[in-house]
């Protein structure tokens, strides 16, 4: 029973995490940048839940109407005025140009917010759903019900929308995209958009189920990486999968085993995948044509 | 003033005297350099700051990475120090300046903040950074060059095994941290079943492991006993194998953010042990109390050398006030103990210059491992065994009890209350 309560924290936990690692993988997938910046961005998202959840007395929940804007906008600025300019060596200079953004984002919050542990809380949120000697947490339910919707909604604009038609035509070939007449800038920019955007709903989730800081930033960034490397760079979908992977693998070697086994297991198992699959469970073998 | 006075009738006599002054005050200089220095290569330059009426002691201090919440506390508890002795008269009557660096919670980073402070920033004195882990590489970098290392929050066991001669912890070590919980868990239930984790740091799991051995030898079983890393973020896992268990009482050798975390977790699975003790997370005051919401508080048990409000005299309360003032808090009891371990290390390092008279290193080392060295801090009294430890110290162990932090244990130590006994279910008691 032990094992099921394990996969079922981690099925729940994973899909937390999917919803976090999708804005680094879409990033990705569409600029070939690595998001460095994402760990911290989904801390920004959830300071921004916590600030306006306890000023303003609201549900978290509803605090994305107004996180999600603000964020998308953020990620759509960054683009335009950090990430636009680039003309040379694109892929090493927007690594560092994220990781310095990343790295004054964490100096403003530590600025304003200091270096106590916060925690967004919900009057739901210290209660489960049991199910039999199973546990559900409230707010890991929420979470994969959020992340499931949020992660549809990414799939339906992707493949039923006219942007997405375009994202995806600049994953596949950023020349061709430009020669068929897609302005790749605009699209970059509110893939960006999107991927930060998405992390404000990741903050908000995180920070109702672990109490943070800015440092946490470190660790978040440190999975995310990991999870989206086991998925395939660029793949939404595999990093969800992974995640869940990572999860499970993890919280059930914890709780038959051990907390410390459980991140050494999982990393023999990506070590082994990587080993047949370089391009990760769901990535492209091939470079992007350019 | 005489020697001011002497040196300006020499020098109102002519040129040639003016040379033999200055050769004079050259070679007096050289000679007293090692006196005022630590005794090495480094320091055996006469302390500038010093000689302008400045004593400078430097800490490196996590503002970022994985104890950044616990390395602010730190800082805050030093600066509400230098703010206190310089409304006291300083050190030997110089004012008192600390010289902070940042290690970004990293050994390796801590080792070179060290480093610098000693050879570049050339500080008069050292104090301890947060943590076993980052204390350790302190304490070899300030022996290498015989510099005293004073620390309040580095008490894990490995500081010590290494043997040096040159690092004093003011606060209750590690090893003897969880003995009052242990005796009187012992005392109080019958043998049954405990649940451990701990994190693995060199601070953290020996007083796990110190509790259950001593509870083992009583005739206690252990539930499950989970080690994590330091890194885990998801505590779901080890909270389930917890509840899993139903044991009443549980003791885990956590630190913010994980204890915090826990909690949560058990209150989110409705598990509810009669007695839960953490290590660290408990201690943080107001932290806390956000992380895990007051209703959450109250029963829960931590060991530790101070606790807000502590009646520890009249420097005790100017520390509180001083702190208050400076980080906002709206009461003292949400204080963090962190500052008043920072603030005891930089307390009993003022009280042995003071006593010694002398800025040099080697002198302050020999002089607190003397026997009759003993000091007051505003964690109680202080006196260093041979290995460095507190000898002096009371393995306190504090409760939560109302939105206040109590001293419940040793039950029999002056100013401590009564244990809540069980602990109330959570979100069900007054707060």
């Amino acid at each position: 029973m032990l094992v099921l309560q394990g996969i079922v924290d981690g099925i729940l936990a994973g899909a937390l995490y999917a919803l976090m690692g999708s804005g680094l993988t879409l990033v990705f997938g569409v600029m070939e940048v690595i998001n460095f910046a994402q760990g911290i961005i989904v801390v920004l998202g959830a300071y921004f839940t916590y600030t306006f959840a306890s000023h303003l007395g609201v549900d978290p929940f509803v605090t994305l109407l107004l996180t999600i804007p603000i964020m998308f906008t953020l990620g759509y600025a960054v683009y335009m005025l950090l990430l636009r300019p680039i003309k040379r060596d694109r892929v090493i200079m927007s690594l560092l140009v994220m990781y310095a953004t990343a790295v004054v984002i964490e100096g403003v919050l530590d600025l304003i917010f200091g270096g106590t542990l916060v925690e967004v809380t919900a009057s739901y949120g210290t209660s489960s759903v049991h199910l039999g000697s199973l546990d559900f947490p409230n707010v890991y339910l929420l979470a994969f019900g959020l992340s499931a919707v949020l992660l549809a909604a990414l799939y339906w604009i992707l493949y039923h929308t006219k942007f997405g038609r375009s994202l995806r035509a600049t994953t596949q070939n950023l020349t061709a995209a430009k020669l068929v007449g897609i302005n790749v800038d605009h699209v970059s920019a509110l893939t960006l958009g999107i991927g930060v955007g998405l992390g404000a709903a990741g903050g908000m989730l995180f920070g109702m189920t672990t109490p943070f800081n800015a440092a946490s930033s470190y660790d978040l960034i440190s999975r995310l990486l990991v999870i989206v490397i086991l998925g395939g760079f660029g793949s939404v979908w595999g990093a969800g999968v992974a995640a869940i992977v990572m999860l499970v693998i993890e919280d059930v070697v914890a709780v038959v085993w051990s907390p410390v086994w459980g991140q050494t297991i999982f990393y023999l198992v990506l070590a082994l995948v990587l080993m047949f699959r370089p391009q990760g469970l769901f990535g492209r073998r091939l470079a992007r044509a350019q | 003033m005489k020697s001011r006075q002497l040196i300006g009738r020499l020098w109102a006599t002519g040129p040639r005297r003016r040379g033999a002054v200055l050769a004079t005050a050259a070679a007096v200089a050289a000679m007293a350099a090692p006196a005022l220095g630590a005794g090495t290569a480094a320091a055996h330059v006469v302390r500038r700051d010093a000689l302008h009426g400045v004593v400078t002691i430097g800490a490196s201090v996590s503002l970022s990475g994985d104890f950044s919440a616990t390395g602010k506390t730190t800082e805050q508890g030093y600066q509400a120090f230098q703010t206190w002795a310089n409304e006291h008269g300083g050190i030997l009557g110089h004012k008192v300046v600390f010289k902070f660096l940042s290690d970004g919670s990293s050994p390796t980073q801590v080792t070179t903040d060290y480093q610098k402070l000693i050879t570049v920033t050339h500080v008069n004195f050292l104090v301890g950074p947060y943590s076993t882990l980052l204390t350790k590489p302190a304490s070899e970098v300030a022996n290498r060059y015989h510099m005293a290392l004073v620390e309040g929050i580095g008490g894990g066991p490995s500081v010590f095994e290494a043997g040096l001669h040159n690092v004093f912890d003011v606060s209750a070590s590690a090893v003897y941290q969880g003995i009052s919980f242990a005796k009187w868990v012992a005392k109080v239930y019958k043998p049954q079943p405990v649940a451990y984790a701990a994190i693995t740091t060199p601070f953290n799991e020996p007083i796990v492991t110190g509790i259950k051995n001593y509870l083992d030898s009583k005739g206690f079983t252990t539930a499950v006993y989970k080690v994590y890393p330091l890194e885990t973020a998801d505590f779901t896992p080890i909270a389930s194998a917890i509840a899993a268990t139903h044991a009443k009482i549980v003791a885990i050798g956590s630190q913010p953010p994980d204890g915090e975390g826990l909690i949560k977790d058990f209150v989110s699975s409705g598990y509810n042990p009669t007695v839960l003790f953490e290590v660290s997370g408990p201690d943080q005051g107001t932290g806390f109390v956000k992380a895990v919401g007051k209703q959450n508080t109250t029963g829960v048990m931590w060991p530790n050398t101070w606790y807000p409000g502590a009646n520890e005299g009249v420097v005790n309360t100017e520390m509180e006030k001083i702190l208050e003032k400076e980080i906002h808090v709206k009461s003292v009891s949400l204080l963090s103990a962190n500052m008043a371990e920072a603030f005891s290390a930089a307390q009993t390092l003022r009280e042995a210059v003071d006593h010694i008279k002398s800025l040099t290193n080697a002198k302050l080392i020999a002089y607190m491992h003397s026997s009759k060295a003993k000091f007051t801090s505003v964690q109680g009294p202080v006196c260093f065994k041979s290995t460095g430890q507190n000898a002096c110290a009371t393995p306190f162990v504090f409760q939560w009890q109302h939105s206040k932090q109590l001293q419940v244990l040793p039950s029999t130590a002056a100013g401590s209350s009564k244990v809540m006994n069980p602990k109330p279910k959570w979100g069900q008691s007054k707060y």
